[in-house]
């Protein structure tokens, strides 16, 4: 979705304020640990993918999508997720009580103690078989196709358009315009090189470029 | 979300109900049965205090001090970072971006806040912030110049959005003045922030180099 959760290359929101490096908690309150927590291990039930999570962000009004720190994001992210999935009901969220039962086919999947210390953390394997040849190989020029799709895509608005170079092939990897959908299928996935001049003009920092991971439906063979 | 309150802007002052709302969804879904309480804890607490920058910190200066691994861990940034055992969420497929005299990496998420995890932690609150996400790509030079880093305009500037769920790591230069020192010594001089790309590692004049 071309939101406004699409930031790059805007301008106005003033300094970066950041903390020093030592002295930043993971955490600033305690709810924003929980949220976190909740979100991860509700995650672990499998009922919706990573791109769902971050449509389920995006699709916040923008108002609010700019004004809210990042954990009340993931709070109002998770009630939509939470409910739209049916794990909890409307009403259950109103009230704070429960009145209806959950599967025991997903009961069985939730995460202990045990599974939570066995590290590796909950590590994701995102490679999908390829149902076609790569289109594009290294060094090949290629455009951002100009599209603003309504629905959860992951090229960014300051690419659309321009004209760039594979740099590396990334394999077939779970599509995630599809995938915030339900749908998991695997596209080939690129990373591109487009230099700061084509992107940004006059306006461009000296010797920058940009290197974006674009998967193949994003991309046409440049003009 | 038509009941909810306008929320306050300030981050660090949340609206006052927020705590409690979040208590109030912590105990539906106890009660459902879809959270364990006490896996619940484990896992911030894992976040909080074990899955750090400390980890990519060793990883750097395993590099700088074993010519071998560097060159392995930029080949094979997951086979490299596995044998140190730093895998899992948001790690999965990392590609290590190593900074030379001709290039400085700067790494970003315009579109989210994407972050290798097992090496970095959680990302701090200005990487996740809209002026970050915002400006890193289209004025990277006057973002590090926000964290006093002046990049040499005969060097070029990479900036790696993360797009996808590939993960990008740098690896900073590793100081003059450092020949002979421990692993341990140099993981001193590695900050978070140069592992992002908006500073350089420390300088060993800076650092009060004791035991």
């Amino acid at each position: 979705m071309s939101g406004v959760h699409d930031l790059g290359g805007m301008r106005g929101f003033g300094p970066v304020r950041h903390e020093p490096e030592t002295e930043e908690p993971v955490f600033h309150e305690k709810w924003e640990g929980r949220v976190f927590g909740i979100v991860e291990l509700i995650g672990l039930l499998g009922q919706w993918s990573i791109d769902k999570s971050r449509y389920s962000r995006e699709q916040l009004p923008p108002a609010d999508y700019l004004a809210n720190s990042y954990y009340e994001k993931w709070y109002a992210g998770i009630r939509n997720l939470l409910v739209e999935s049916g794990l909890v009901t409307a009403e259950e969220l109103q009230t704070g009580r429960t009145s209806t039962l959950v599967p025991e086919q997903i009961l069985e999947k939730v995460a202990h103690v045990e599974q939570v210390r066995a590290a590796p953390f909950k590590p994701s394997n995102y490679v999908r078989p390829a149902s076609s040849t790569p289109r594009f190989s290294p060094g090949d020029r290629v455009r951002a196709i100009n599209r603003y799709p309504d629905g959860h895509t992951r090229v960014p608005a300051y690419v659309r358009g321009h004209t760039g170079t594979v740099r590396e092939h990334y394999g077939s990897q779970v599509y995630p315009d599809l995938s915030a959908q339900g749908v998991d299928e695997g596209r080939h996935l690129y990373n591109v090189r487009f230099e700061g001049r084509d992107l940004w003009g006059k306006s461009a920092n000296v010797n920058s470029a940009v290197h974006v991971d674009l998967w193949e439906t994003y991309l046409e063979p440049a003009p | 979300m038509a009941n909810d309150h306008r929320h306050d802007q300030d981050r660090t002052d949340p609206p006052p109900d927020i705590e409690l709302r979040v208590k109030a969804l912590e105990s539906l879904l106890v009660e459902k049965g879809l959270v364990d309480p006490e896996a619940l804890e484990t896992l911030i607490d894992l976040y909080r205090d074990k899955i750090g920058p400390a980890n990519g910190k060793r990883v750097v200066a395993h590099a700088w001090a074993d010519e071998a691994f560097r060159r392995w861990l930029l080949e094979d940034p997951n086979a490299a970072i596995a044998s140190m055992g730093h895998t899992g969420a948001q790690g999965e497929q990392m590609r290590v971006v190593e900074n030379t005299d001709d290039v400085h990496n700067l790494v970003v998420c315009t579109l989210c806040s994407c972050y290798p995890w097992p090496l970095l932690g959680l990302p701090p609150v200005w990487y996740k912030s809209a002026p970050y996400r915002a400006q890193a790509v289209v004025d990277p030079r006057g973002v590090m110049r926000q964290f006093g880093t002046e990049v040499a305009e005969r060097k070029e500037v990479r900036v790696w959005d993360s797009t996808s769920e590939m993960r990008y790591l740098v690896l900073p230069q590793r100081p003059d003045g450092t020949e002979g020192w421990s692993e341990e010594e140099l993981m001193e001089l590695v900050t978070r922030n140069a592992m992002i790309g908006v500073e350089e590692a420390r300088h060993p004049a800076a650092e009060d180099r004791g035991a």
